[in-house]
This record gives structure tokens, C-alpha cells and sequence, in this order.
């Protein structure tokens, strides 16, 4: 069984800061991390290789050199290999642009060892579209999964896997033919600790690095900014809503206007007989 | 040529012959973009024996319903259902195409995005168009801060965008309008399916608890710690309201995530907010900021959380709530009654 994993390099949106004045990100105080959604599909690609016994886990990320560093992290986690793709020409991609890039270099990963399963996050925490996975899955016209929480079966011989997809409200068991590609929730599985091995594998690490140069055939108008339908037109601070009334005085007194508000809506508070 | 794509479409989501709220919101978006246009607005319905689902759709606002009716299409599949929208959409080019940013509607609109080689901005809050180069202005919150980013696709059609549940408003139910039906048919079997539902299971507790509560109180950071995070569950039960938290308290582990209220949350829309120790970040905000009335305590005076409420108490949560907790119980004693927890 071939697992590949696409893993992206995401600035720690919890950390990042926007510049109040220039409307801009503060990329300084954004370190970069492996997207938390692809770690726990890399954690799900060890899962499902120790319950077969066998089998070969690679990662495939997208992103400038530094992007290595996420590659190294799956490592830890218990990727067996990582390719990065990077060139000037991927840049400014949008997701129609990136599940292009990242599915030719599937093609070339298959060539090597054929695909089973394409693994992807539910979204990246960035760009926080989820368009990339089914994306990818059309390219290589594989059938997709979205939002799965559970790998419940997965069978080799007879090329099939079921699992378990969130639904807005509730989830449906899906049995889907391999080679396939899921995109994985968070609650498919707990992060464990990297074994010592792993981190000391990790360290050395030296993945593969690819250019479009090593892609084979590839249509470079479908590459980057050129071959991105949608470009951001403008940033912009939301219009502002109405409201806004500040009740007024020492904070009993706008307890007790606060209180004069909401008896007026009584039949809804746990209040009324 | 971009000129031939005329019209704007809604993909209808339904199950079990019940359609998705958002799909009905889309449809009352989706009229004000066809009107300023002044093209067509249609519905694409797809699924088996949905015959009776047209009338609804035509009420909600639509002109034209353009469907499918197969038993492939029982239960959604991408792949049955990217190939009936990517017939409909090559055969009769429609300038604009909006889905929902559900499970399903985000799937879909990805990979038929992808077939038709063309933009498809997600999770959109903000819809307009600009009349004149018939460009779709679709926005979306970015990053983490109070901001938007408005996406354009200027050289492909159709234009694509999902659209976050509850942000839009469905328009009245117009029994009197008229439209047109535009039944098709393709070539499905089931045997060239590689997916197959086997089961699908309603777990109704879980998330129509927050979306369908009339009263929520919303904790954020600012209650300190998680003995501090137990107020908003004593207010909450004090007034027979649910608990909701911003993704900093799910984060902290004070919450499960299914009580997360935001853009990566639930959207809700309660009759009464408190939003309490909430800086206001954009992300929180789009998922709560069309409730009746939104009642925010916050110590900072410059919070945007203020920006959206109706009322607003500039304080010290820890001290402010369990006053008002004090309050609701003297009412609930003035009223004779037992607290009473239905
Ligand atoms: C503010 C902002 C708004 C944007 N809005 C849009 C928009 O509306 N429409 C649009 O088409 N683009 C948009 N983009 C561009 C988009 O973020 C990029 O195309 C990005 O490269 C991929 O999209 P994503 O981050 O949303 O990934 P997602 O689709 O959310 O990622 C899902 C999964 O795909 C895989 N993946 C994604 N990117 C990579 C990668 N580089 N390497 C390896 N695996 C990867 C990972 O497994 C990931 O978990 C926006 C960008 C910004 C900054
Ligand atoms: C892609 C993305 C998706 C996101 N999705 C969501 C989402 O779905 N939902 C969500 O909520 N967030 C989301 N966020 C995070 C969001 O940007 C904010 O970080 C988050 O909402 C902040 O949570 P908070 O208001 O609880 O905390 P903070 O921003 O830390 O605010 C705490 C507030 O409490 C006030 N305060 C402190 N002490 C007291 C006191 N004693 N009494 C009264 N007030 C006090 C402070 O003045 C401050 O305003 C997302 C972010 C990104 C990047």
C-alpha cells in the first residue's frame, strides 16, 4: 500500500498579527508550521500502514525552500518519504493552479511506485479554501472523500476502503474503490509522540526537490499566477454594523439597564412561568 | 467567449427531498445578483423523485429550475453529481454559480471548479457584483485579523463561490410566482460508480443544539481560565441557555469544538447573544453577527466586538457576570417560581 500525503507549510495563525494601520499580515510574528490537519493525516497514514503491516508512506508539499522543514515534521510523525516541489513558476497559485502543480507531481510519485491512497487536510488554516484535496482527486480522476473521521475497513484485495464522513449534521459510511483520496477532520485520530527513531531520521533528513524542470510534461500556463483564475481584488476592513449602544454608569447601574433590556424579551429567558 | 455565459445559477442542496436552508438564502442572494444583471436567477436541483421540490423553488425566488431526476442520484455522490452539474453548466454557460459551503456543496463546487477550469472562491460572506464588467465581488474573511478579502475571477465562467449557511437571507415564500422547469436527462449507472453510501446517520443532538438555540451565551478568552469559563455555564443555565465558545476556548480545551461559534465553527443566529471576554475577531464575528440582539461585556472600550453589539458593557466579566447571574435569580424568586430547567 502507497500512501502519499500532501502537506503544507502554513503560518501559525494563532501567533499571526495584522498591522492595524496598513491592513497587512506581520509575517514576523508568524512562525511556520505543518498545516494541523496534515499532521493528522500523516498520523493516519502510520495508522493505517501498521494495521496492514506493510506498505510506504510519502509526503508531497508545495512551497519554497523553508518548506522542507514540514516535510521533516511528517518525517517525525513516520513518513518514510518527502518530495518538495519548488519553483518561481508555482508561485501566486491559486487552488485551481495548486491541485494542478501537486497533482503532476503525484503522476511522477506514481511512476516510481504506484498511488493507493492520496491523503490530504480538511483545509489549510491559511488559505482555509478545502479546494485543494477534491481538486487534486478530478486531475487525477481518482474518486474523493471529503471531511472523513474514520477509516473504519480498508482492503488491499479486494482495491476498497469505508469510511466515515462528517456530515453537517451526522455522517455517512461511504465505501469507496482504491486508489482514492480522503481528506482528514481532526478527530480521525490523536497525534502521538514521535518514537526517537523517527526524530533522529527526521533530523538527517534530505527530501527530494523537484522543479517544473523535473515534472515531466507540464502546461506552464496552468502553472502559478498565470494559470490562476481568481486574484484578490482588495483587502478591506468590514463595514461596520449598526448597533452599538454602550449602556452607561458604575457597573451596577448598567447591569440593572441591561436587565430592563432583556426582561423585555422575558418568554425566551428561563424567567417567565 | 466569457460573453456567451449568461445567467446566474444556485446549486440546490437537498436530502431526503429536504432542501438546505442555504440553499434558500442562495436562492434570495442570488435574485438581488440576477436582478442587477438582469439575467435569469435558476435553481439546479439533481437527486430521485424530487419532481415536487420545483414549485419551492420557483416560491424561494428562482425563474428557471434546471433538473435531473435519476436513482443514481439518490444520495450525493461527487462523482454522479459533478457529472449532472457539468453537463448542465457546459450546455447552458451560466456567469455566475453559487453553492453552499457545506460538506457536500464545498465538495461538489471544488471538483466541477477544477472540470471547468475556472475560479471558485470559498466560504464567502460578502456577495455583490459589478454591473458594468459583469464581475462576480465575492468576499471572504482573511487571516487572522478584522479583514476582508474580496476575490475576483475576471477571465473565466462561469464565476464560482461557496457561500457560509446563515449569512444570506432566504426571501418570503411567493406561492404566485411563475417560472420555467427544465428537466434533463443523462446517462448514469450504478455500476460505474467507485462510491457507494452505505449508511447515513442523523445525529441531530449534536449540531442542532447551537444552531437552533433562541438563546446563547458565548465565552471567549477573557473569562481567564477554565474555573472562570464555568460563569458562562452558570449564566447559561441560570436563563435555560446554551454555551458556545470562540476558537481560543476550544483551543484552551474548555470546550469540545462542536460548541465553537465562528467561520471555522457554527453560524448561529439566536434571539439573544451574549458575547462575553470576546475580543471580536472577524472569524467569531461572521458566525454570530445576524442574531436578534447581540449583548457584549468586554474590559476594553476599543474591542470590536462592540462594533456589533446591540448592547454593550465595558467591564470586568468575572465580577459583571456572576451579578447578573444574582439578578436572574432574584427575578426567577420574584416570579414564585422554582428555577425550572425544561
Ligand atoms: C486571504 C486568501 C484568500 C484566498 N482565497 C482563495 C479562494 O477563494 N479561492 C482560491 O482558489 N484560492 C484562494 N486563495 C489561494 C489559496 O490559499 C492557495 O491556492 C493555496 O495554495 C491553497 O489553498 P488553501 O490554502 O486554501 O488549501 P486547502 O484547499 O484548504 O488545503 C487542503 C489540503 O490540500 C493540501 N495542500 C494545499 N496546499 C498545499 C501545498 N502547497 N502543498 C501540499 N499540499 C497542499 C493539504 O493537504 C491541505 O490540507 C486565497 C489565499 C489567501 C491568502
Ligand atoms: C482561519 C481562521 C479561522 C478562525 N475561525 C474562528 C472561529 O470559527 N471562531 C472563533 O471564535 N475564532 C476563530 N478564529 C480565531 C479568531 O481570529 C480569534 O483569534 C478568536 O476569535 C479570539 O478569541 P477570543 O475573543 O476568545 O480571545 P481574545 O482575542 O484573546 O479576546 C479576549 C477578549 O477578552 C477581553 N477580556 C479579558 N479579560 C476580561 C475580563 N476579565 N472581563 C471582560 N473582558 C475581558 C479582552 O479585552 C479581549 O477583548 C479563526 C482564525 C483563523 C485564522
Amino acid at each position: 500500500m502507497h500512501i502519499v500525503v500532501c502537506v503544507k507549510q502554513v503560518p501559525d495563525t494563532k501567533i499571526i498579527k495584522i498591522n492595524p494601520r496598513t491592513n497587512t499580515l506581520d509575517r514576523r510574528s508568524a512562525p511556520a508550521i505543518l498545516n494541523p490537519y496534515d499532521a493528522h493525516a500523516v498520523q493516519e497514514a502510520v495508522k493505517l500502514k501498521e494495521k496492514l503491516g506493510k506498505g510506504k508512506i510519502s509526503v508531497l508539499s508545495m512551497g519554497p525552500p523553508q518548506a522542507t522543514e514540514v516535510i521533516k515534521k511528517s518525517i517525525e510523525i513516520g513518513a518514510d518519504e518527502g518530495y518538495l516541489i519548488s519553483d518561481r513558476a508555482f508561485a501566486g497559485a491559486d487552488t485551481l493552479a495548486t491541485s494542478y502543480a501537486l497533482s503532476k507531481a503525484l503522476e511522477k510519485i506514481a511512476d516510481e511506485l504506484p498511488i493507493d491512497m492520496v491523503l490530504c487536510g480538511k483545509h489549510a488554516i491559511d488559505g482555509d479554501t478545502g479546494q485543494v484535496g477534491p481538486g487534486i482527486a478530478r486531475r487525477l480522476d481518482i474518486p474523493p472523500v471529503t471531511n472523513v473521521i474514520e477509516v473504519c475497513e480498508i482492503n488491499k484485495q479486494e482495491k476498497m476502503a469505508v469510511v466515515k464522513r462528517k456530515l453537517t449534521n451526522g455522517y455517512e459510511l461511504v465505501q469507496v474503490k482504491l486508489p482514492c483520496l480522503l481528506t482528514v477532520e481532526k478527530e480521525i485520530n490523536m497525534i502521538e509522540y514521535s518514537p526517537l527513531p523517527n526524530m533522529i531520521k527526521a533530523a538527517r533528513y534530505k527530501a527530494n526537490i523537484w522543479t517544473v524542470a523535473d515534472l515531466g510534461e507540464v502546461d506552464k500556463t496552468q502553472l502559478g499566477l498565470k494559470g490562476s483564475p481568481t486574484v484578490v481584488g482588495k483587502m478591506f476592513t468590514p463595514p461596520k454594523l449598526e448597533g452599538g449602544k454602550m449602556l452607561e454608569g458604575s457597573s451596577d447601574e448598567q447591569i440593572a439597564q441591561l436587565m430592563e433590556v432583556l426582561m423585555e424579551r422575558k418568554e425566551l429567558l428561563n424567567v417567565s412561568n | 467567449m466569457i460573453e456567451e455565459y449568461r445567467g446566474v445559477w444556485v446549486f440546490i442542496e437537498q436530502n431526503d427531498g429536504e432542501i438546505e436552508g442555504v440553499s434558500l438564502e442562495l436562492l434570495g442572494a442570488g435574485r438581488k445578483l440576477a436582478d442587477k444583471l438582469e439575467v435569469p436567477l435558476a435553481g439546479v436541483l439533481l437527486g430521485e423523485g424530487i419532481r415536487e421540490l420545483y414549485s419551492k423553488l420557483i416560491g424561494y425566488g428562482a425563474d428557471i429550475v434546471y433538473c435531473i431526476d435519476h436513482p443514481v442520484l439518490r444520495d450525493y455522490r461527487t462523482e454522479s453529481y459533478m457529472k449532472g452539474v457539468n453537463y448542465l453548466a457546459e450546455k447552458y454557460k451560466p456567469e455566475i454559480f453559487l453553492f453552499g459551503a457545506t460538506p457536500n456543496g464545498k465538495d461538489l463546487a471544488s471538483a466541477i471548479a477544477t472540470d471547468l477550469s475556472t475560479g471558485l472562491t470559498a466560504d464567502t460572506t460578502m456577495l455583490d457584483v459589478d454591473v458594468e464588467k459583469r464581475l462576480l465581488e465575492a468576499s471572504r474573511p482573511a487571516f487572522g485579523g478584522n479583514i476582508m478579502a474580496t476575490i475576483l475571477c475576471k477571465k473565466h465562467r462561469p464565476q464560482m463561490a461557496t457561500v457560509r449557511p446563515k449569512v444570506m437571507k432566504a426571501l418570503p415564500f411567493d406561492a404566485t410566482r411563475q417560472g420555467e422547469i427544465i428537466e434533463e436527462t443523462i446517462d448514469l449507472s450504478e455500476e460505474t460508480m467507485r462510491t457507494k453510501v452505505l449508511e447515513i446517520v442523523k445525529d441531530v443532538t449534536k449540531n442542532a443544539k447551537l444552531a437552533d438555540a433562541h438563546v446563547i451565551v458565548c465565552g471567549g478568552k477573557g473569562m481567564g481560565d477554565a474555573a472562570g469559563f464555568q460563569l458562562i455555564h452558570d449564566l447559561a443555565e441560570t436563563i435555560g441557555a446554551s454555551v458556545g465558545g470562540t476558537r481560543d476556548v476550544i483551543e484552551a480545551g474548555w470546550l469540545p469544538h462542536e460548541l465553537q461559534i465562528g467561520q471555522t465553527g457554527e453560524t448561529v443566529t439566536p434571539k439573544i447573544y451574549f458575547a462575553i471576554g470576546i475580543s471580536g475577531a472577524i472569524q467569531h464575528v461572521v458566525g454570530m453577527k445576524n442574531s436578534e440582539l447581540i449583548i457584549a461585556i468586554n474590559k476594553d472600550p476599543n474591542a470590536a466586538i462592540f462594533e456589533v453589539a446591540t448592547y454593550g458593557i465595558v467591564g470586568d466579566a468575572l465580577e459583571i457576570v456572576p451579578k447578573l447571574i444574582e439578578q436572574f435569580k432574584e427575578q426567577q424568586k420574584s416570579m414564585g417560581g422554582e428555577l425550572n430547567y425544561a
